[in-house]
């Protein structure tokens, strides 16, 4: 019933990735990599998968986009034909020739459509993925758990709070490592303001 | 809400008409998605993505009520914040060229 909405959003995906790797603006690229968000944000909506196209939405749409502009705006805008950089930079040009990478591409995606063969089909009720974990998990969740409805936000924050708590810990901790190496380091003489961990300057 | 909702569920005709908002829709957003490709300029790719934003909004939406599912529109509202920030960072970046003004933003790392 929802094929009339899946196949439109499935089409503009693609023309938007043909778009992205075409397109010579890089500014324009990182906008069409934004409109990707939303739109395979949509489509896990329409997959019945909520939580992800929050985190894609969230993640994918907003701090991608933010992540990318700012390395935008610490390179240069153009790919340098020649300049400051020694030529040895360039040294690895693509090949002249496209039909070897098509060639494995194509060999790649034909191994990966066929590895897809042995998955069940999707929605089988006898899929490992609905058969597997105990039933116990779906009945025994509301009442652990003090009547929360979502069985993945039980299993996520409580069944295996630990082992969310150490992702985020990892997660928190290579932000502020990612913060610290692109703060601004060329700071002002002042020895006080070189020390705030945000960057701020005068 | 509720009662869009129970309209919904007893009225195909209103059904009908959330079929051909979400296809108005889909129209809009090809003709965004064009536009985006094509514009010459920077804001008429800033006002395309800007619009189709806008338009993924409405779909969540329609969506929703065409599953019967309200929490589709808590999502569609994180949408709309997404499209929100990003615009403003898209904004920020075509004026400045970085961000290093006003150094409380995320690229305030910007090399001067």
């Amino acid at each position: 019933m929802m094929d009339f909405i899946v196949i439109p959003i499935l089409a503009l995906l693609a023309a938007t990735a043909v778009t992205v790797a075409r397109i010579r603006n890089l500014w324009a690229a990182v906008m069409f990599t934004g409109i990707y968000s939303f739109l395979s944000a949509s489509w896990m909506l329409i997959l019945d998968a909520p939580d992800v196209a929050f985190t894609e939405a969230a993640v994918g749409a907003g701090i991608t986009t933010i992540l990318m502009l700012a390395t935008l705006s610490l390179t240069p805008r153009r790919h340098r034909k020649s300049g400051r950089l020694s030529s040895e930079d360039f040294e690895e040009r693509p090949s002249k020739s496209p039909l070897f990478p098509l060639l494995i591409v194509t060999i790649t995606g034909c191994a990966l459509v066929y590895g897809t063969f042995d998955m069940p089909h999707f929605g089988d009720p006898n899929a490992p993925i609905q058969v597997y974990p105990q039933p116990s998990f779906v009945e025994k969740s509301q009442p652990d758990m003090h009547g929360l409805p979502n069985v993945v936000t039980a299993v996520l924050a409580s069944y295996r709070g630990y082992d969310t708590l150490g992702e985020t810990a990892v997660i928190f901790t290579a932000g502020i490592a990612v913060l610290l190496i692109l703060r601004k380091n060329t700071d002002d003489q002042g020895s006080s303001e070189s020390q705030s961990v945000t960057g701020e300057n005068a | 809400m509720d009662l869009l909702l129970a309209v919904a569920e007893t009225n195909s005709s209103f059904d009908n008409a959330l079929v051909v908002t979400s296809v108005a829709i889909l129209v809009t957003m090809i003709l965004a998605l064009i536009r985006a490709m094509l514009g010459p300029t920077v804001f008429d790719r800033v006002l395309a993505l800007n619009m189709f934003g806008t338009k993924t909004v409405l779909l969540i939406c329609v969506i929703g009520f065409l599953t019967g599912r309200t929490d589709f529109l808590d999502l569609a509202l994180l949408y709309s914040l997404m499209n929100f920030i990003g615009m403003v960072a898209l904004l920020r970046f075509s004026e400045y060229g970085s961000f290093r003004e006003e150094g409380a933003d995320i690229g305030s790392s910007a090399k001067s």
